[in-house]
């Protein structure tokens, strides 16, 4: 006769061990997630803003002269070209806008101020659906119009605002953090389960004296032991190379991530819970997913996305969960605030666990 | 065979002993797949401190009908008594006192030998030490290395050790030598009859005709997933009322007729291109045979004998041998 440790606590432990002696498996929950942050954080850095390249046909005087002027614009970039060569950059994408002067005007008021040689018909070729192409639009006439002679109304004073947490790595940092713990969650309830059954390791531990719910917790709890390594790596990178800081409670963040990961893996536990083959379970996980990639707002917000459909992606468990988690880093919201978010997660997370545990196949 | 004559060798084979305390029974059990009948109204008992074979070819059903007394497979008909109780509810503490090893049991690959029995001992109440089991199979060696780098053999052992560590009443093993040498082998039979020497009972499945001879005190033969002998081996051999096997060749052929007139002949049988003749005695069978065949002007191409053995007995009873070797 022997001691007898506890069932509980050797799954956990056989989990933990199947997962850190699996290379890759560390390096999709920890290292992918940190690339994926330095490298979005670098592309997207706060720099000038670029100037916006745009043609001025200039075989003429009045389009050397218009260049001279535009180009003292802090926004625009200006490429002297033939009207066909401008045709052909425009269609291209090379330019944003092209600039062509008509004929000079019939006749000139003398004594007004301003170049006189600008004054004449101006036609501006640009694709009014690119951003780029409107704002160019706007500089550019208004650049001309002044030195033509018109002047302005009212004076109007820029002030720059380049405030933490308006920034886009602000931004993104929740986002990753929240896709990541949807990620490790789904794979690892769903990979580790699915991988058990469809080599017959659950059937022989079906056939001993351990309690199915321990199996099941224990899956969770392999799972949950890498939770507080994960929060505390990206959020900690956010800080420390972009300069993202939690502004709430790091508690209640450690809390939301924990509610968070354990609603994925019993989204991972339902996606394991009648697949016979890995093939079948990563068909699953990728269909639960990819609508959360997409709409939960981790790369841009969601609110992009038309109103009608704003109820559905407000109720997807990452989108509540990504809401919860910026507005704990970003906006330093307290547990009242992000308790509706919070819910709607845990709602998930019950009906999950509560299905699975239903339908469970364990041979 | 026809059914009466069947049920005669039973009774003659068993008699029946003073009622004798059962480990495990099942009655009247049917297990299909689809089309195929895995499992055709088949009946078993195993008594408590036997070691109980089932032998039959692959196909046969012994598998299935192993998983249904393990309460792993629910079977379509029938009945299933284990250790006095049913499989459903309760079965948690019925676990607690069984053992078993799976045909190719699978075991995580990650985990080591003694990370993979603490982790089993760890599901029973009472049961030995992981050292202890790992000494038993000889696994020293191997304690802390991965399962996944585990020979055929020692994935086996291990397989017996984790059927062991909950130190069980009834012992279920599903083809325990299957793919061990013969030194393995012998080792875990070793184990086997130390078990039962401790007072425990043993259901297992080979298609092994020496394993079922030296190891088990009963065996039940089955094919198309019906028991069609049960018995002691010896018993069951000596049924034959035929000790030994001559088979041989010649050329040309000889005539069944003229054979199963010879001396001590009792049964003639195609075996591929030889005759295999069950024979009373070998000194009066082949003499017999020798002169036949000089008397018929053919010449031997071949001849050898071999005690009677299972195989012989399941070849009496189908017409086919057991094994494809």
């Amino acid at each position: 006769m022997s001691e007898r440790s506890s069932p509980l606590l050797q799954l956990t432990l056989s989990r933990f061990r199947e997962f850190v002696r699996e290379p890759e498996a560390l390096f999709w929950v920890f290292a992918f997630p940190l690339l994926l942050a330095i490298a979005l954080g670098l592309a997207f850095r706060n720099k000038a803003p670029d100037r916006i390249p745009i043609g001025i046909v200039a075989d003429a005087g009045a389009g050397r002269a218009a260049a001279a002027v535009l180009a003292r614009s802090p926004v625009l970039l200006i490429r002297t070209m033939s009207p066909h060569d401008g045709m052909e950059a425009l269609r291209t994408g090379k330019i944003s806008l092209l600039v062509e002067p008509g004929p000079p005007a019939a006749r000139d008021a003398p004594g007004t101020p301003g170049d006189t040689s600008l004054r004449r018909p101006w036609t501006f070729r640009f694709d009014q659906t690119r951003p780029d192409s409107r704002i160019a639009r706007l500089e550019a006439e208004d650049a001309l119009q002044r030195a033509a002679g018109r002047t302005d109304a009212v004076a109007v004073r820029s002030e720059l605002v380049t405030e933490k947490g308006s920034r886009y790595i602000d931004f993104l940092i929740p986002g990753l953090l929240g896709l990541n713990l949807m990620g490790t969650g789904i794979w690892s309830l769903a990979f580790g389960i699915t991988n058990a059954r469809q080599k017959q390791l659950l059937k022989r531990l079906v056939a001993t004296p351990m309690r199915r719910s321990q199996y099941l917790l224990s899956q969770v709890l392999g799972r949950l032991v890498f939770l507080l390594p994960e929060v505390v790596i990206l959020v900690g990178i956010g800080w420390l190379a972009f300069g993202v800081a939690v502004r709430g409670s790091l508690w209640l963040l450690l809390a939301a991530s924990l509610v968070g990961s354990m609603t994925f893996c019993g989204l991972g536990l339902l996606v394991a819970s009648r697949a016979r083959t890995i093939e079948g379970a990563s068909g699953l996980a990728n269909l639960v997913m990819m609508p959360m990639w997409l709409l939960s707002g981790v790369f841009f917000s969601s609110e992009r996305f038309p109103d009608l459909v704003q109820p559905l992606i407000r109720a997807l468990p990452l989108t509540a969960l990504n809401d919860a988690l910026r507005g704990i880093i970003t906006e330093g919201r307290p547990l009242p605030a992000v308790t509706p978010q919070l819910a709607i997660v845990a709602l998930w997370g019950i009906a999950s666990f509560l299905l699975a545990l239903k339908i469970f196949r364990w041979r | 065979m026809t059914e009466p004559l069947l049920a005669a060798r039973r009774q003659t084979l068993t008699p029946s002993p003073p009622t004798p305390e059962v480990a495990a029974r099942c009655r009247g059990l049917v297990k299909r797949y689809g089309e195929v009948v895995a499992v055709d109204g088949l009946d078993l008992e195993v008594r408590r401190g036997e070691c109980f074979g089932l032998l039959g070819p692959n196909g046969a059903g012994k598998t299935t009908t192993l998983e249904i007394l393990e309460g792993l497979t629910i079977p379509d008909a029938g009945e299933v008594e284990v250790l006095g109780a049913t499989w459903g509810k309760g079965s948690h503490a019925l676990r607690q006192r069984l053992g078993l090893a799976l045909q190719e049991t699978q075991f995580s690959p990650k985990l080591t030998v003694i990370e993979t029995l603490r982790l089993f001992r760890s599901f029973y109440l009472r049961g030995r030490a992981p050292e202890q089991v790992i000494a038993l199979l000889s696994l020293e060696e191997k304690r802390d290395a991965p399962v996944g780098k585990l020979s055929g053999g020692q994935k086996q052992r291990l397989a017996v050790a984790c059927a062991l560590v909950g130190d069980p009443e009834l012992l279920f093993l599903d083809e325990p030598t299957t793919g061990l040498d013969p030194q393995s082998r012998l080792q875990l039979w070793e184990q086997v009859r130390a078990f039962r020497a401790g007072g425990g009972t043993v259901a297992l499945t080979t298609h092994y005709m020496e394993e079922a001879e030296r190891l088990c005190d009963r065996v039940a033969i089955i094919d198309h997933g019906r028991v069609i002998a049960l018995g002691a081996p010896g018993e069951l051999i000596a049924s034959l009322q035929a000790a030994d096997v001559v088979e041989f060749a010649s050329e040309p052929e000889m005539q069944r007729e003229s054979l199963l007139h010879l001396e001590g002949v009792r049964e003639v049988r195609r075996f591929g291109a030889n005759w295999m003749l069950s024979v009373a005695s070998l000194t009066t069978g082949v003499p017999a045979l020798l002169s036949a065949v000089e008397r018929s002007g053919a010449r031997l191409a071949n001849l050898s004998t071999h005690r009677a053995t299972l195989e012989d007995v399941f070849v009496a009873l189908t017409g086919r041998a057991l094994r494809d070797e």
